[in-house]
Formats: C-alpha cells, sequence, structure tokens
C-alpha cells in the first residue's frame, strides 16, 4: 500500500516539478478560463437574464472546458522519446501510474480553479460569503469526478489519431451527471441557501466519485500497450 | 477463428433470418394499425408504441451486451468478444435513431411538442452520442489489440455510466409515460394490446440477434482479408 502511494506520489512530483519550470499548461488553461467566463458574460441579453442566473452554468462550463484542454495535454509527455516504457521498465504498477497522472491533474485543475473562483466572484458579483467552503467542497468533488474520467480517456486518446477531437467526444457525456450536480448545487449556495437543500445532487456526486475513481484505476491497465 | 467460408454461409444465415424478421415487422404493422384498439386517451398517435418500446428495448439490450463484452475481452482477451462488442453497439446504434425518430413524433402528436428534455430522452440522447463516440474511436486506431482494449474500457464506463445519467435526469421533473409492462404489479395493458407489443418485442429481438451475427460474420471476413493482405505484403 505504502509502496502505491510512494510511487503515486513520486510521479505526480515530477509531472508538478515538469510543469513549475514553465508553468505554460496552467497558464493557459487559467487565460482560456478568463475569456470563456467574460465571453459567457458579455454573450447574453442582459436585459432578459441576470448575471446571477447565468453565474452557476458560466462557472461549470467554463471549468470544464478549461480542464478538457489541459487533459488533453497530460500525457504527452510520456508519449515521447519512449517515456512511458521507462516508466513502466521502472516497475511501478499501472494503478499507481493512473494515481499519480490522476494527482498531478488535478493539482493543474485544482489550480486553474483555485485562481478561476476569485475572478468568477470578482466578474459575476456573486453574494458567496459564509457559504465559500461549501461552494469548495462542491469544486473538488466535481473536479475529482471529470478528472478521474478524463484522465483515463486522455491516456486512451494520445495514442490514437484525431486525440483532439475524440476526447471531448469521449469525456463529455462522462461530464453530463457532475456537471449538471454541480451547477445545481452552485446555484442552491449563490441563492444563499444551505448545502443540504441539494441533498440528492450532493448525493450523486459522491456515488459517481466513488464509482468512477475506483472504476478508472482498476481499468487503467487496458490503456497501456503491453 | 472462422474460416472465410464458415462466416460466408454465417452471413448468409443470418441475413435470411433479417429477412424474415424485416417481413415479421410490416406484420406487426398490420397488426397494430388494423387489428388492434386504438387507445383512448392518446388516439392514433399511440400505434407508434409497437415499435418504439421494442427499440428502446433493443438498444438497451445492445448497449448493455455492449459492455459485458468488454468486460469479458479484458478477461479473456479473446477477439472474437471485441469483434462481438463492436456489432451489438453498431446494432445498437441503429436502434436508438429509430427510437429518437419516433419518440418525437409521438410527443408532437401527444406532448404538443417535438423534444422534451426529460429523463428517458435525455438519458437516451446521451446514450446514443456516447456509443456514435465509441464507434469513432474504433475509427481512428489501427492496430487490433489496441482497438479492442480502449473499446472495451468505454464500453465499460458507458455501461456504469447509464444509471447516473438515468438519476441526472430523474432529478428534472419526468413526463414521460411510466412504464406499463415491466412493471412489479405485472402489466397493465389491455390484452390484445399487450398481444400485439410482446410479438413486437419478439421480432425486434430476433432481428437484433440476426443483425449482430450478420455484422460479426462480416467484421470476421473483413479480418480475414486484412491478413491475407498482410501475407501478400
Amino acid at each position: 500500500m505504502s509502496d502505491l502511494v510512494s510511487a503515486a506520489l513520486t510521479i505526480a512530483a515530477k509531472d508538478i516539478r515538469i510543469e513549475w519550470r514553465t508553468r505554460t499548461a496552467v497558464i493557459s488553461a487559467l487565460v482560456f478560463a478568463i475569456l470563456v467566463l467574460s465571453i459567457l458574460y458579455v454573450a447574453r441579453d442582459a436585459t432578459a437574464v441576470p448575471a446571477l442566473a447565468l453565474a452557476p452554468s458560466a462557472l461549470w462550463v467554463t471549468f470544464s472546458f478549461a480542464a478538457m484542454i489541459g487533459l488533453n495535454r497530460a500525457f504527452l509527455t510520456e508519449n515521447e522519446l519512449g517515456a512511458m516504457d521507462a516508466i513502466r521498465l521502472s516497475g511501478v504498477s499501472p494503478s499507481a501510474l493512473f494515481l499519480g497522472k490522476f494527482g498531478s491533474n488535478l493539482a493543474f485543475v485544482g489550480a486553474v480553479e483555485g485562481f478561476g473562483i476569485p475572478i468568477f466572484v470578482l466578474f459575476y458579483d456573486v453574494p458567496i460569503g459564509v457559504h465559500l467552503p461549501a461552494l469548495l467542497l462542491v469544486t473538488v468533488m466535481t473536479t475529482v469526478a471529470f478528472v478521474s474520467v478524463g484522465t483515463l480517456l486522455s491516456a486512451m486518446v494520445v495514442q490514437t489519431r484525431f486525440a483532439e477531437v475524440m476526447l471531448p467526444v469521449l469525456l463529455l457525456p462522462f461530464l453530463i451527471p457532475p456537471v449538471v450536480a454541480a451547477v445545481h448545487l452552485t446555484a442552491v449556495l449563490l441563492g444563499g441557501r444551505p448545502l443540504s437543500a441539494g441533498l440528492g445532487w450532493l448525493k450523486l456526486l459522491a456515488a459517481f466519485d466513488v464509482a468512477f475513481v475506483t472504476l478508472s484505476t482498476l481499468l487503467f491497465e487496458a490503456t497501456l500497450s503491453e | 477463428m472462422m474460416t472465410r467460408a464458415e462466416a460466408l454461409r454465417l452471413a448468409s444465415r443470418a441475413t435470411v433470418v433479417v429477412a424474415i424478421c424485416v417481413v415479421g415487422v410490416a406484420a406487426i404493422f398490420v397488426r397494430a394499425l388494423v387489428f388492434t384498439p386504438i387507445e383512448r386517451a392518446q388516439g392514433p398517435a399511440q400505434k407508434i408504441f409497437y415499435v418504439h418500446v421494442p427499440s428502446a428495448w433493443v438498444a438497451l439490450m445492445a448497449f448493455s451486451i455492449t459492455g459485458l463484452l468488454s468486460i469479458g475481452y479484458l478477461w479473456l482477451k479473446d477477439r472474437r468478444l471485441d469483434t462481438a462488442a463492436a456489432a451489438s453497439a453498431e446494432v445498437g446504434v441503429v436502434f436508438s435513431v429509430i427510437l429518437l425518430i419516433t419518440g418525437p413524433i409521438w410527443g408532437k402528436a401527444v406532448w404538443g411538442t417535438w423534444w422534451q428534455w426529460e429523463a428517458r430522452l435525455t438519458s437516451t440522447l446521451f446514450l446514443f452520442l456516447l456509443f456514435v463516440g465509441y464507434l469513432l474511436l474504433r475509427g481512428t486506431i489501427i492496430d487490433h489489440d489496441m482497438r479492442a482494449r480502449f473499446s472495451a474500457v468505454i464500453g465499460i464506463l458507458g455501461m456504469v455510466l447509464v444509471p447516473f445519467i438515468h438519476m441526472t435526469v430523474y432529478l428534472f421533473r419526468t413526463i414521460h409515460p411510466q412504464p406499463v409492462v415491466l412493471k412489479p404489479s405485472g402489466p397493465t395493458l389491455p390484452g390484445s394490446m399487450l398481444i400485439t407489443l410482446l410479438s413486437s418485442f419478439g421480432v425486434f429481438t430476433v432481428l437484433y440477434l440476426a443483425m449482430v451475427t450478420a455484422r460479426y460474420a462480416l467484421a470476421t471476413l473483413e479480418d480475414l482479408k486484412e491478413r491475407e493482405l498482410h501475407h501478400v505484403a
């Protein structure tokens, strides 16, 4: 067990170190997120749709698209110069490799969200106040949901032709339950109601997290060539 | 693996069964339109139900079978399971199209609108798109082994996704008619309608099996041809 965790942490640390040197992926995903948030704000009929009514959808559409841009590149370093073979030869188990990549992707998407949420609060002028911790909980649960499936699918599509198109086509159906749940929960919180008002959605999100983190970890081995 | 002659024989036999089923479907239409009473509340529009509901059954069965065959493939690594899973997915997509076309026609007549974002319609649409994605993914991979492994992953993920999508859209209000046959208290459909519906289920199920078999035989023939070309080259 501790072997699994330490191997996963080593893999995640490697990715984070590589990203830290340039910070290109996170910064470009963040710029993309700010652009989408702004476009969604201005591309509405301001007389009919108040910004607050649009805010939950705007937030989650933005975060899921930004995550997808990041995930598209998640396995590019492994795909070059036989790096994946080298990692496999080092004796790391497929589960540890998956959990490591999952961890680093969570860190990248989390960083984008960490900067994105204050910008969202500023742009959409949302009354978040005391509900901020609850919003962060929803954000973490939703991010775990789509990064788990996203990491698994990214490992596959990077080995195919049309990777950039295939990832959204395959991943978006899996984003429907977590993103819809997140939008509803965010709307509950922005409406000043407690998280318990969206208990059904919270349960759905929790069940999705458990099911797909487990399933992705188990299925990851099938994405590696023998 | 089958020989070329065996695959050809299987394909032609399956095609004969498909042809018989097409005649069967025509017979169902005649029975549904002429010999089955008109439903009181919905009027003639309800007739489409005898095509719509069996298509839904076949589509769901097809995708579930794809999921189960995918698990089987990852476990046993038998290429025939992958070929069968892909055949089932393809036939499932065809029946989803029938489902998504007949549904709105009925909806326009009874609900007064072509499309409704309610639980079953929405789940079917996403399931359909997911399996179109499954087939697209297969098209982008040349290596047999990799294609089989990747498709199996999507097949399994898809099977697990279905209940989640259903729960998601169910948390919205649903206006879809509730089940009238497969429900705990037993069927509530009047006798003559039930017979028409059940015969339609039967014909559609056999049609599904025959189409999957035909597709499976064709895929085997494609494989054999490909190997032959490799040997020549």
